[in-house]
């Protein structure tokens, strides 16, 4: 029992982390039916900025502050790079995207060099016990931050008047230009704000681990996981999230007694399976909006 | 008609597999170029082109896929992977370290890989024609990393990761391509294998998108319900697509490394169909001729870039100095991906329809 609570709020922690950064895929999808292959580097971006920024400034200033300048980043990238090409090709942005991600992502790696950077965050490894279980404090932390995240954001697209523009600009980009909203800051608010979530998303990634080259492979799980909850569904990004890093850690705790043919490291391609499984019984994930069809 | 060759007064005329003067100039003069080239060029370049080719056959496939039938695959790289493993366990070394079963003739493996390759794709496409555009994608992506573990875990067949194996092996009617013989050196007959395979490749795939099957694929890319309305039968052209796309995959994987001679499991991750689709746009979807040009584009390109430190000597050719050709090549690789889609959406083909435009009716070229 003990060790399935331990793997569940380990799994609760890495899936804040997916969950972060499927609600930056699923915003830059709802605004501009895109999918930016950019956030692997923004994420890495944010937690290289944080490793240099917090020995000047201390951890808790450093990613705030480190998460505005990665929305600034991917806000100067949506102006530049994707808004000469709205209304081309879903496909050809999304490859666009693949290029700015191996730009950024080179110029990112330049400043972390071969060894590991530490992000200084307080918690590294150590433990707390909860309830009669020894748990990590980062995980907690972790499931902690994206809860408050996901509220605030939620907040403000129901309540704010910026966030109705979004999401009037979701639902029909010509009636809502009609309606006197500026798309095109919608579109760079919405890469911001994605932006923001990857270098925060980030930051967690690095906590405990340290940030070296490879960090960007984590970002590829959000993708199983907005498929699970459905492209355009919020709280679906959060949901899948959840789940692609609940399954993911128990699987790779008990995997290894109850399937070992599978081979070890299964765990990392199990959100793969168990979003085909979705996709099999619904076309859409858990929470996507099933696409009208019109002739 | 003659002295009016642009005058068609037949449909079968229209849809010929040359149709202009222009291109049957063109492309027989483009021929004898290639079967030339061989004897002029150095031999690391040639190999380098003729990788190229084996990229040309793969970029074609998935163009069926993804530029003909509008299903954007990002799988590619997992179907190629079943090709190079069919081909080299098929061609291998029965008493080897790792899988074989010495069948070593070439067509035999090449044709073994499609098949193989093009059954995976029928056995995905069920899945694939329930999905459409990102969730596609993304599923198909599921495919690579899926495949990367099966590869990593299969070491009696791959040989596991970081160790590889050899690839298949080139022999035509008990003669070793990679060998060299009396006329030519190994680099050379590759070359002109992956040549002539291309030639053939290409054809069919011209065929094939020309015919009543090729006019259902678009149909069913312009607008899947405007097409399943006219009678188009929508799984099974999907299905089909893909089948198609995957056989052309399998025969390129199995080429794939047969110039290298060795290959491990990491090859076929992510950052491969990326490659493909990458190939696919910047040549311009939905063009034979495209996905040839854009395959070789995208296998010349780190050769270029490699080139640079002798022009810009701020740039070190080795991995110590600011900024270094291995950092160079990947920001270029990005960047020439965002420049070029953005300048031209329609890749390297537009480019090329905007240049025989302004010379058709040149010097009036408004």
């Amino acid at each position: 029992m003990t060790e399935f609570l331990q793997s569940l709020i380990r799994g609760l922690g890495s899936g804040s982390i997916y969950a972060l950064l499927a609600l930056g895929f699923v915003i830059i999808y709802k605004s501009t039916r895109v999918i930016s292959f950019a956030q692997p580097a923004f994420m890495l971006a944010g937690a290289v900025l944080v490793s240099y920024l917090a020995a000047d400034v201390g951890f808790f200033a450093a990613v705030p502050i480190a998460a505005v300048l990665i929305a600034v980043l991917a806000l100067g990238v949506e102006r530049t790079v994707l808004r000469p090409m709205i209304g081309k090709p879903v496909f050809v942005v999304a490859i666009i995207t693949i290029g700015v991600d191996v730009v950024v992502r080179v110029v990112t790696n330049a400043f972390i060099g071969l060894d590991v950077r530490q992000v200084g965050d307080p918690w590294g490894l150590s433990t707390v016990t909860l309830l009669g279980v020894e748990v990590q404090q980062r995980y907690l932390v972790m499931f902690g931050t994206t809860v408050a995240v996901v509220a605030v954001l939620f907040a403000f697209f129901r309540f704010s008047r910026v966030g109705l523009a979004m999401r009037a600009v979701a639902h029909d980009q010509e009636v809502a230009l009609a309606q006197g909203i500026s798309v095109g800051s919608v579109f760079a608010l919405s890469w911001a704000i994605a932006g923001g979530l990857a270098a925060l998303a980030g930051v967690f990634v690095a906590t405990g681990a340290g940030v070296d080259q490879q960090l960007w492979v984590i970002a590829l799980k959000a993708l199983p996981a907005i498929i699970l909850g459905g492209l355009d569904s919020l709280g679906g990004a959060v949901v899948g999230g959840l789940a692609v890093g609940v399954v993911e850690s128990l699987v790779g705790t008990y995997q290894g007694d109850v399937a070992p043919w599978l081979g070890p490291n299964f765990a990392l391609v199990a959100p793969y399976v168990l979003m085909l499984v979705v996709l099999l019984l619904k076309p859409y994930g858990l929470f996507g909006a099933k696409e009208v069809e019109r002739l | 008609m003659k002295g009016r060759p642009d005058l068609y007064t037949s449909y079968a005329q229209d849809m010929a597999f040359l149709n202009t003067r222009p291109k049957r100039a063109w492309t027989g003069a483009l021929v004898v170029v290639a079967l030339l080239v061989p004897f002029a060029i150095t031999d690391d370049l040639l190999m380098l082109l003729a990788t190229g080719f084996v990229a040309a056959i793969g970029a074609i496939g998935l163009n069926i896929v993804t530029g003909y039938a509008g299903q954007v695959s990002l799988g590619h790289a997992f179907f190629l992977a079943i090709g190079a493993y069919t081909g080299a366990a098929l061609s291998g070394d029965p008493d080897g370290r790792v899988l074989g079963f010495g069948v070593t003739s070439l067509p035999v493996w090449l044709l073994a890989s499609g098949l193989v390759a093009g059954l995976a794709g029928l056995v995905v496409a069920p899945i694939a024609v329930r999905l459409r555009g990102l969730y596609l994608a993304i599923v198909t992506l599921g495919l690579v990393f899926l495949g990367e573990h099966v590869f990593r875990e299969w070491t009696s067949l791959t040989g596991g990761p970081g160790v590889g194996r050899p690839a298949a092996v080139p022999e035509l009617f008990g003669v070793r391509l990679d060998r060299p013989s009396e006329f030519f050196s190994g680099p050379q007959q590759l070359y002109l294998l992956m040549f002539v395979l291309l030639v053939i490749f290409a054809v069919l795939a011209r065929n094939l998108v020309r015919s009543r099957i090729g006019r259902a694929f678009a149909a069913v890319r312009d607008r899947d319900l405007a097409a399943a309305v006219i009678g188009v039968d929508l799984t099974r052209y999907k299905a089909l697509a893909f089948a198609v796309s995957s056989f052309y995959a399998g025969v390129a994987g199995s080429l794939l490394f047969v110039v290298n001679g060795f290959f491990d499991p990491g090859s076929f991750g992510l950052l491969l169909s990326v490659q493909y689709i990458a190939m696919v746009l910047i040549g311009g979807a939905g063009t034979i001729s495209g996905a040839i040009m854009g395959a070789l584009f995208i296998t010349l390109l780190p050769r270029i870039t490699r080139e640079l430190p002798a022009v810009l000597p701020f740039i070190s050719a080795d991995a110590t100095g600011a900024v270094t050709v291995f950092q160079v090549e990947a920001v270029l690789y990005g960047l020439l991906i965002v420049v070029f889609l953005i300048v031209e959406p329609r890749g390297l083909f537009g480019i090329w329809v905007r240049v025989r435009n302004y010379w058709r009716t040149w010097p009036f070229s408004y």
